[in-house]
């Protein structure tokens, strides 16, 4: 994936959640998102996603320019596979039926196809048994990789992921984080807000330290998290990485 | 096991409901305290009952009570519409929509249905030519005119009950406006609404009584007519009270169920 962001400027009722954020990645796989809390992280993630209008700025994803109008951004969002930190599912429906919904309706998959296609994906995450259940009756990750599921159900050309684990305990934690690194070893492009910095280094071919609404520093993951050239980013880590 | 036993339930939550001749004695003191006071009231009166004059005409009650069941449910499907697009028009950007929506819903709230029903009646419907043979189509219009304004609150109130994370997500997997409201919205907003809907509907049955001032034959204009020649008025409005209680009654257990079953779901 090809990642072009310029000047990326979002403020909300005169506070200024992105001053300006700039970064260019010729190819990179899987981007982490890091920094303080407030930072920025999720707002640049949701800008990229399509649900947030920037005031400034613009994003190109592999050469292509995201056109912040509903029409526009309707497309631009179905080519994208978004999972956020909890409440990603529908408590009406099923967890079949979650992953369907879109398949069919955004899609065009018939509902027999679309049915398949999402058996597959439940059984390839073990989670064919959970199919019939609703949200209610899922743990906080099953919830979250029935989400994730559904997110690679279209086939995206980018999946984001705005802290998927936050909300859930350690051993819940673990079971998203290891499917989010199975996609990554299957070749999948995503970018990832997170604070498992333990995780972010090992999944991570890029990174970028997102404070102030800006981009304190970006580069290759392991540099970063190993030589940080910035002391506001190695101050950041050493506070992460102490316990 | 002491007496208090028999008459107080437990305080422990989630304790067993209390045993069934308990509950069936205290329903018992319920129903002769009740006894008690209408019929010492009534004994007062020294009431002389006339069953039979009022019996000779059972059909006019029968009707009435029918014609009041198909006024309400007309009545109900045509202000649920009313009430859903009320609702949609106060969420609108469309100003003058959201607008009109707050207006009506205030006004309509605000007034009693009499004055509704006479203004409609009396003013509206002979302004746009409607023939006299419309009668009850108006009532049922007039009617729904005024739950409307209701269930466009309950409606709308279930709508801005489903959370924006819901939206969010549902936009993010790339849902259009109206599919979201469709696959997303309704489906949630229904769960909540509908235990405050099947009350309001209750109140829309008891409601339609009053159309008896605009002579339609319902269930209230019979009986009155009924005591009007009888001169019999509590032989004439018990059973009007028993008519009613018949229609409501099932959906407020109904109503109480669904609230039940909700509870369990989230």
């Amino acid at each position: 994936m090809k990642l072009k962001l310029e000047q990326i400027a979002k403020s909300y009722a005169g506070h200024r959640a992105l001053d300006g954020v700039d970064l260019t990645l010729a190819d990179v796989r899987s981007l982490v998102l890091i920094g303080p809390s407030g930072g920025g992280k999720s707002t640049l993630l949701r800008v990229i996603a399509g649900l947030e209008y920037p005031d400034a700025g613009s994003v190109e994803i592999n050469g292509e320019r995201v056109v912040y109008e509903e029409a526009a951004l309707l497309r631009h969002r179905r080519t994208i596979g978004t999972v956020f930190q909890a409440f990603n599912l529908f408590p009406h429906l099923t967890a079949l039926e979650n992953i369907t919904l879109p398949l069919e309706k955004v899609h065009g998959h018939g509902p027999a196809a679309a049915a398949e296609i999402a058996r597959q994906l439940l059984a390839r995450f073990r989670l064919e048994g959970h199919a019939a259940r609703r949200p209610a009756e899922l743990s906080g990750g099953q919830r979250q990789r029935v989400a994730i599921a559904r997110a690679v159900s279209i086939k995206p050309r980018l999946l984001l992921f705005d802290e998927p684990t936050s909300a859930l305990d350690p051993e819940m934690t673990a079971e998203v984080l290891d499917m989010i690194k199975e996609l990554r070893e299957e070749g999948r492009d995503f970018i990832l807000v997170t604070h498992e910095m333990g995780f972010a280094r090992q999944v991570a071919d890029q990174a970028a330290l997102l404070a102030g609404g800006r981009i304190v520093e970006s580069g290759p993951a392991q540099q970063i998290f190993d030589h940080p050239a910035t002391p506001q980013a190695a101050e950041f880590l050493a506070k992460v990485l102490k316990y | 096991m002491g007496w208090s036993q028999l008459f107080i339930a437990s305080r422990t939550p989630g304790a067993p409901p209390p045993p069934l001749p308990v509950r069936v004695l205290n329903c018992l003191l319920v129903w002769l305290a009740l006894s008690l006071v209408f019929f010492f009231a009534f004994h007062q009166l020294a009431y002389q009952w006339h069953w039979q004059a009022v019996g000779a005409n059972w059909e006019l009650f029968v009707n009435g009570w029918l014609c009041t069941i198909e006024i309400s449910a007309a009545a109900l499907v045509l202000s649920t519409v009313l009430g859903l697009l009320l609702a949609l028009a106060r969420r609108s950007r469309v100003l003058t929509l959201n607008y009109f929506g707050r207006v009506y819903v205030e006004i309509v709230r605000g007034t009693p249905l009499l004055v509704q029903i006479m203004i409609l009646f009396y003013v509206v419907a002979p302004a746009l030519r409607v023939p006299d043979r419309y009668r009850v189509a108006e009532g049922v219009v007039i009617l729904s005119c005024f739950s409307g304004a209701y269930i466009a609150e309950i409606i709308r109130a279930g709508i801005e009950s489903v959370g924006r994370s819901q939206l969010e997500s549902a936009q993010a997997i790339g849902l259009t406006r109206p599919q979201i409201y469709r696959y997303v919205i309704f489906p949630q907003a229904l769960r909540q609404t509908l235990p405050p809907l099947a009350g309001q509907f209750a109140s829309l049955i008891k409601d339609s009584s009053l159309l008896y001032i605009i002579s339609i034959p319902e269930f209230t204009a019979n009986a009155n007519a009924v005591n009007a020649t009888t001169f019999s008025p509590f032989e004439c409005y018990i059973p009007l009270a028993v008519g009613y209680l018949i229609l409501t009654l099932p959906i407020s257990l109904w109503t109480r169920r669904l609230e039940r079953r909700h509870k369990f779901e989230t």
